[in-house]
């Protein structure tokens, strides 16, 4: 999924990256990777989908990559035993 | 609150080395966007050292080509508040992100470059996207 590229020295390969995480309930993010601790993926300036949702989870994704991020969340913390998947943004076509 | 003047200079020095105007408030934006006529690009700087660090020097070297849109200006995210929101207002749907580049004909956006465009990505990489960019909306063909 990385280049192995460190965006921000220092800091986790993904930080300040804008990334997809993808989880075993009915919640999708899109935001940007903060850390990641004990209490989960810090992210920042997020936007969240539900399953119930109008739109599909891959349209959601898609509208985050070509229109940004619709944020609802300054800072959010997603639990680590949710997380099923996390895949940078920009690797989505827009 | 915005940054100390002293830190972004050298930032807003790279914008203005390359020939973008400084867009510093919202008088300035409406005059300079609002009814404007033929092509632009809208620069949204940022202080992010990694993403806006290659965005820059990205634009640099894409304004080595040809075409070029008619216009270049810049407003500073995160310091130039009114200006900014202001200027995201001419965006119409796109989310705001920091850095990002907005492409417009005849003051509608016909391209964006988000952030999530231009992080961890290198200036070449990005200046190939944006001189595609321009030929395909900026070119002979569309002018």
């Amino acid at each position: 999924m990385m280049s192995g590229h460190i965006f921000h020295p220092g800091h986790s390969e993904l930080h300040g990256i804008t990334v997809v995480v993808e989880t075993k309930g009915p919640l999708t993010y899109v935001g940007r990777y903060d850390s990641e601790d004990e209490r989960g993926v810090h992210m920042l300036d997020v936007g969240v989908h539900h399953d119930s949702a109008g739109d599909s989870k891959e349209e959601f994704v898609r509208k985050s990559a070509k229109f940004g991020i619709r944020s609802e969340h300054k800072q959010l913390i997603v639990p680590l035993a949710e997380v099923i998947r996390i895949t940078r943004l920009g690797s989505m076509a827009g | 609150m915005p940054y100390n003047p002293a830190l972004v200079a050298p930032m807003r020095a790279e914008m203005t080395r390359m020939g973008a105007r400084e867009l510093t408030n919202s008088a300035d934006v409406d005059a300079t966007i609002g009814d404007q006529k033929g092509s632009m690009l809208v620069f949204v700087n940022s202080v992010c050292g990694c993403a806006a660090g290659n965005a820059r020097p990205a634009l640099a070297l894409a304004l080595n080509h040809k075409p070029l849109p008619q216009h270049v200006v810049t407003v500073f995210a995160g310091q130039d508040l009114d200006a900014v929101a202001r200027a995201r207002q001419y965006f119409g749907e796109y989310q705001p992100s920091s850095p990002s580049i907005a492409l417009l004909r005849d003051g509608e956006v016909v391209h964006f470059v988000h952030r999530h465009q231009i992080e961890g990505r290198s200036p070449q990489a990005i200046a190939a996207d944006l001189t595609a960019a321009f030929d395909r909306f900026f070119g002979a063909a569309v002018a």
